[in-house]
């Protein structure tokens, strides 16, 4: 009776293995990556040669995503998976784990250096990342919230970091895919150049502003490294819980706030309700600039279905909103 | 003190439009509410609320983001379920209650499903409920508007609608305009909650209209008394909700219905009709 069932178990197996090992022969690379921008990063770089699947998708918000038994199979059926890393997927480890996944991780940060924001202010849901904290005096700043220092996973609005991901993507993938080395190289090297061109072009346009408008305010944290890297004051509206109904008290805080620090242009997506930010625009004199995008990519007839668009829309977005 | 109650209104237009947007609410829905709670159709008005969300969403997907379309929208569903409702407790066995919870419950989940099949859920759920810190003109003129029809109607029909509230056969024996009183009286119900729903979201349009009239019921005994109690009552809980969402932050419209709980509560315990206290006082009297 075992007899009988190993053997059948071990016909199956076989065919499977041989199935499977026919298909891999002339299929792509199967990459799956978090999120939708490192996905357009895989795509770019990869070309033909892969096949992603992104977890979260254009528009998504991989702060608060769920994944659904269809991530699981994608990945469980992966070659590799590509993460942002920096605490940013704090559902990865669980879902790779309960997955069954077995292929290569590549971290698409590894070799950016971090910039460090409050946990108090933004809560990406996973304890898991406390490692990342650097050892530093912030918790004796005696601040009223609880703020713990980490790093800011959104290395990605720095083109200069940008292109330190597509290294790192073009590396795995040869890892993975040594007859397509060429391929990848040749992509990358193309990529690199326009990602180069774009970061010029950001400065530039940025440069053009009049420094004393070169600020915004926004209730989105994820600015932090744009903000460094080119150069912009971003300044977040204090006290605003974006998740309820906003208060009075809210409203006024914005309100004193964009006066009293003169600030020209305000972004804040994350008020979904248009009449009160017009109310805040109507009062302040301020201007209400469009969204900018941050964390994920629009879907392909939005303005930044990629990831250089999303800094040609974003740059555009702040240049037509601060020149005086 | 007094500074600090005017002090937000100076420096903040937002915070002078609320403060107008309820003004106009305060002297528009809670008179609708006393006759709603004398009729006993307080938990009416409640359903009639939920049964404006198919029409607003229709109207936001045929017109985008545009007040008068979403406002008609309204108006309209909210009319048809209490005429429907209405007309089936007439011809069928079914009381006017049943039939009422049956529409209003179809229109709710058909206002949901409207919306999720639009796509973003909680954003159209902003969307097509206002929230008073951004009452902008068109709302404004909206609600200002709609009060100053409702309460010209009002006037109009407070003979029938009286004598109905408390001698419906008599009216109908002596006077032909019943049914034409009954159904002027649900156009200003769904035009007040339509007003509410626009320019103060969903919580308020109801709160607004039948707590503060719930609350006169402890202080006045006849009609005109309740609702000068309902306005002014329903105007300090908006005066008080502002000012404690200003101060203490806490969302507004929540804030002005729990102001208005509030006084409902006081009212139910110290109120001089029939409030607790005033009950519980003669029995000591009697036993002593």
């Amino acid at each position: 009776m075992t007899g009988v069932g190993l053997r059948v178990a071990l016909a199956l197996a076989l065919c499977l293995g041989l199935a499977r090992a026919s298909e891999a022969a002339d299929a792509k690379v199967k990459a799956v990556a978090s999120f939708s921008i490192l996905g357009d990063m895989v795509k770019t770089v990869g070309g033909d040669r892969v096949n992603v699947v992104m977890l979260v998708g254009p528009d998504g918000d991989a702060h608060v995503f769920s994944p659904t038994p269809n991530d699981a199979k994608s990945l469980a059926q992966a070659d590799i998976l590509f993460v942002n890393g920096l605490g940013f997927e704090g559902w990865m480890d669980r879902l790779a784990d309960a997955s069954g996944f077995k292929g290569l991780v590549v971290v698409a940060s590894q070799g950016v250096k971090p910039i460090e924001m409050e946990e108090g202010a933004h809560h990406h849901g996973d304890e898991g990342h406390a490692k990342d904290e650097t050892p530093h005096d912030g918790h004796a700043k005696g601040e009223d919230h609880d703020a713990d220092e980490i790093a800011d996973p959104h290395a990605w609005q720095n083109l200069a970091n940008g292109e330190i991901y597509v290294g790192n993507i073009r590396d795995a993938l040869i890892a993975a895919d040594p007859e397509g080395k060429a391929v990848y190289e040749k992509n990358a090297d193309a990529y690199l150049a326009a990602l180069h061109k774009e970061d010029d072009a950001v400065k530039a346009a940025v440069a053009k502003l009049p420094p004393e408008r070169r600020r915004i305010i926004t209730s989105h944290d994820a600015f932090g490294y744009f903000a460094a890297a080119y150069g912009l004051e971003v300044i977040a509206p204090e006290g605003v819980s974006t998740e309820s109904e906003a208060s009075a008290q809210d409203v006024a805080k914005i309100i004193r706030q964009i006066r009293e620090e003169k600030i020209p242009a305000v972004f804040l997506e994350n008020i979904t309700d248009r009449r009160l930010l017009d109310q805040i625009a109507a009062e302040t004199g301020a201007k209400i600039g469009g969204t900018l995008y941050s964390d994920a990519l629009s879907g392909s007839d939005g303005p930044a279905p990629t990831y250089l668009d999303m800094f040609k829309h974003n740059i555009g977005a702040l240049s037509a909103a601060l020149s005086s | 003190m007094i500074d600090a109650v005017t002090q937000p209104f100076i420096e903040f237009a937002f915070m002078r439009r609320a403060l107008a947007g309820c003004l106009a609410l305060s002297i528009g829905a809670p008179p609708i509410g006393v006759f709603l709670m004398l009729r006993r159709m307080s938990l009416m008005g409640d359903a009639m609320s939920h049964a404006i969300l198919p029409g607003a969403a229709i109207g936001y997907l045929l017109a985008g983001l545009s007040l008068p379309i979403m406002s008609l929208g309204g108006f309209a569903a909210g009319l048809m379920v209490a005429l429907l409702a209405g007309l089936v407790a007439r011809a069928t066995i079914l009381k006017e209650d049943a039939s009422l919870a049956a529409f209003y419950l179809l229109s709710l989940a058909l206002g949901v499903f409207i919306i999720s099949v639009k796509g973003s859920n909680i954003d159209l759920l902003h969307v097509l409920f206002g929230t008073v810190l951004a009452l902008d003109n068109a709302a404004l003129l909206l609600v200002a508007s709609i009060t100053t029809v409702s309460s010209v109607v009002l006037a109009l029909i407070y003979r029938p609608l009286v004598l109905e509230c408390f001698d419906p056969q008599f009216l109908r024996s002596v006077s032909s305009t019943s049914s034409v009183t009954h159904l002027l009286f649900l156009v200003l119900v769904v035009l007040n909650l339509v007003s509410g729903f626009q320019a103060l979201g969903t919580l308020m349009a109801v709160g607004i209209m039948l707590l503060p009239a719930i609350t006169a019921r402890f202080w006045a005994s006849d009609v005109s008394g309740l609702i000068i109690v309902a306005v002014l009552s329903a105007f300090a809980a908006c005066v008080a909700g502002l000012l404690l969402s200003f101060y203490v932050n806490v969302p507004t419209g929540p804030a002005i219905i729990l102001i208005s709980g509030a006084l409902y509560a006081v009212s139910v315990l110290v109120g001089t009709r029939g409030g607790l206290l005033w009950h519980l006082a003669p029995r000591k009297h009697l036993e002593a």
